[in-house]
């Protein structure tokens, strides 16, 4: 068998005297939809967090296809093929839809000076292939958003926000997507909306895993192969939706049940 | 999708012939009255254009045609000297802008871009004033390297604030480039071999064979010797122009774009965001530098009092009130900030509190600036298909 897309050992973050995540261990096969789930403050952003390189692990491993990962800079480990959106949405919202899904192709582009100031031509080449790359890729989601790339992303509505941010993800191919909390701020039909996108789009690259970060219990059980609780830093349960649904910690946890 | 028609030209051609005019008036215009009279007449103008909806097909033409319209721009200022070839006052006026507009390009790309804080431009532009003074008085290095060199200095000096300013974020990268400034001149008080406070001369630029400093005339017309200087200028400033805008246009100013508003996020998409600071700051300090060489042979004469905090300031204002990170926002106001107080004498002495008041009244009312920023257009006139 090969090696999982991502395997997490005791994985663990102190803040202080704080201990926000308590040696995580997760597994993400290849082409699985993982959802991370707990109350608030109970450290799903923390691991990604720590995962994407913005935080430094205090303990234990992350492993990306078969390679250690744990500790490395947040541009290495989006070369390496992690891609992440935020749970406040974090575009740069005086730049285009274009410019923005850009930001996110920046391993697939040439980055040399003299490419960029001197070879116009290669660039204009360049810049065509990158145009129609970004251009189908937001058709999936939303068609008459794909004849806008060229307009300012502040304008925009929260839910085409959200999927450009996924677009700004999912540009450079990467083998993991993160997703943290897509559906905050919308109402439930544009959530609903979203996820279809989401669905659509896993169905559409091969091989492509995900791990969702989500409040909508709904969106948990519609979308996820399985799910992780965690509570105060530490996994609670793990397996299908129906199971950890079932299981009397979490409901004490989580779902707020008696 | 049809393809949409190319946007006419001649909208643009007209606007830049308006404002040739205009221009030549106001720096014909003798007495303070008349000045007044030329600035009313244009502010009107500009107020009519905007509400008969005649100003966006000009604006049009700009945008879409741009490679067409900077050579009408080119061709326009051309004029505009042609017009005041035997004055010198008009120009040096035209050459001190034109020295101006290059150092704001470089802080475009450091503050309009990467967002890397400079309040030390004029000690920047000072740096290549003096490299070019030691350099032109001590060895033979012909001029045009001369200028090569102000801009390496400079960019060498800033290497020392590297460290600082990526260290620091906000206010406080500013605080760095402002202490930095401070003592810049405060070192050129207190060395004698620079001059200290009286100065140093410089000799007259010397190009392919031309002493800069002798007046001259070509088929019968007598030329200013400014001239040469302010064709080298403008040569130096288009330059410049080409580099910052076809910077913004490409993946790094995507990238610069995405470090100044979001480092994490930038991050977490691969960019080096160290790297892409220490570009555009050394880039931006190379282009103060070199303008400040040719501005110190141009001027003939420097001294510590030409590189103040002041002068650092009246940069940053220019960038302010043209519009961050719009670099012919930074020609319009470069004008606007070097001509008007020399023009009217009676505001001279209160230049700086006009500068502030202007920075205010721009913030309040116009935070963008004059020419806002408009999105990235990567190839002019390109459409998608």
């Amino acid at each position: 068998m090969s090696a999982p897309v991502l395997a997490l050992s005791g994985l663990t973050r102190h803040f202080g005297g704080l201990v926000a995540l308590d040696a995580l261990d997760m597994r993400v096969e290849r082409g699985q939809i993982v959802g991370l789930i707990g109350p608030n403050g109970s450290g799903k952003t923390t691991s990604f967090n720590v995962l994407t390189g913005i935080y430094a692990a205090s303990a234990g491993r992350a492993e990306f296809l078969g390679r250690d990962i744990t500790n490395l800079r947040a541009q290495a480990v989006y070369e390496a093929g992690i891609a992440r959106t935020f749970q406040r949405s974090r575009l740069c919202l005086p730049l285009s839809i274009f410019d923005n899904i850009m930001v996110g192709n920046h391993r697939r582009l040439e980055h040399g000076l003299w490419f960029n100031l001197f070879s116009r031509r290669a660039f204009a080449r360049q810049f065509e292939t990158a145009f129609e790359d970004a251009r189908e890729l937001v058709r999936v989601f939303d068609a008459p958003l794909a004849g806008r790339m060229f307009d300012a992303v502040g304008a925009l509505p929260m839910i085409d926000r959200r999927r450009i941010e996924i677009c700004r993800a999912l540009i450079s191919r990467p083998q993991l997507l993160l997703l943290d909390e897509p559906s905050a701020g919308m109402t439930e039909e544009e959530t609903r909306e979203l996820m279809d996108d989401i669905l659509e789009i896993r169905g559409r690259i091969a091989g492509l895993s995900i791990v969702i970060i989500e409040h909508e219990m709904g969106v948990i059980e519609r979308i996820t192969d399985r799910c992780v609780v965690l509570n105060f830093g530490r996994k609670i349960a793990e397996g299908a939706y129906r199971e950890v649904a079932a299981d009397r910690q979490v409901q004490e946890a989580y779902l707020g049940v008696e | 999708m049809s393809a949409a028609p190319r946007a006419p030209l001649w909208p643009g051609i007209v606007a830049a012939a308006l404002v040739t005019a205009f221009a030549v008036a106001f720096m014909w215009a003798e007495n303070e009255w008349e000045v007044v009279g030329v600035l009313a007449a244009a502010l009107v103008a500009v107020l009519v254009a905007r509400r008969t909806g005649w100003l966006a097909p000009a604006a049009r033409a700009f945008e879409m045609r741009e490679p067409a319209m900077n050579r009408v721009t080119i061709v326009a200022l051309l004029v505009f000297i042609a017009f005041f070839h035997d004055d010198h006052f008009p120009l040096l006026m035209v050459g001190t802008v034109l020295v101006y507009f290059t150092v704001c390009l470089g802080l475009t790309i450091q503050f309009g871009y990467s967002g890397v804080m400079n309040f030390a431009a004029a000690a920047f532009l000072g740096t290549g004033c003096y490299t070019a003074a030691v350099l032109s008085a001590h060895t033979s290095l012909p001029h045009l390297l001369v200028l090569a060199a102000g801009g390496a200095v400079a960019a060498l000096v800033g290497s020392i604030l590297i460290l600082p300013v990526l260290r620091t974020r906000g206010h406080y990268a500013a605080v760095v480039t402002i202490a930095f400034g401070l003592l810049f001149r405060t070192f050129l008080e207190v060395n004698d071999t620079l001059g200290g406070p009286q100065g140093l001369k410089l000799p007259s630029m010397k190009l392919l064979g031309m002493t800069f400093n002798d007046n001259f005339s070509v088929a019968g017309i007598e030329f200013s010797f400014y001239m040469h200087y302010v064709l080298t200028a403008l040569a130096l400033a288009v330059l410049a122009f080409a580099v910052t805008r076809r910077l913004e246009r490409s993946w790094i100013g995507v990238s610069l774009d995405a470090i100044r508003l979001d480092e994490t996020a930038s991050a977490c998409f691969g960019i080096h965001i160290a790297r892409w600071k220490i570009v555009a700051f050394t880039l931006g300090n190379f282009m103060a530098g070199a303008a400040g060489a040719l501005y110190a042979l141009m001027l003939g004469f420097i001294a510590p009092t030409n590189f103040t905090f002041g002068d650092s300031l009246v940069m940053v204002s220019i960038i302010l009130l043209g519009g961050i990170g719009n670099a012919w926002g930074a020609a319009l106001a470069a004008a606007i900030v070097v001509v008007l107080p020399e023009k009217l004498q009676l505001i001279q002495e209160y230049r700086f509190l006009l500068y502030a008041a202007m920075v205010i009244v721009v913030l309040l009312y116009r935070p963008e600036g004059l020419l806002p920023r408009p999105l990235r257009n990567y190839l002019p006139g390109w459409r998608p298909r």
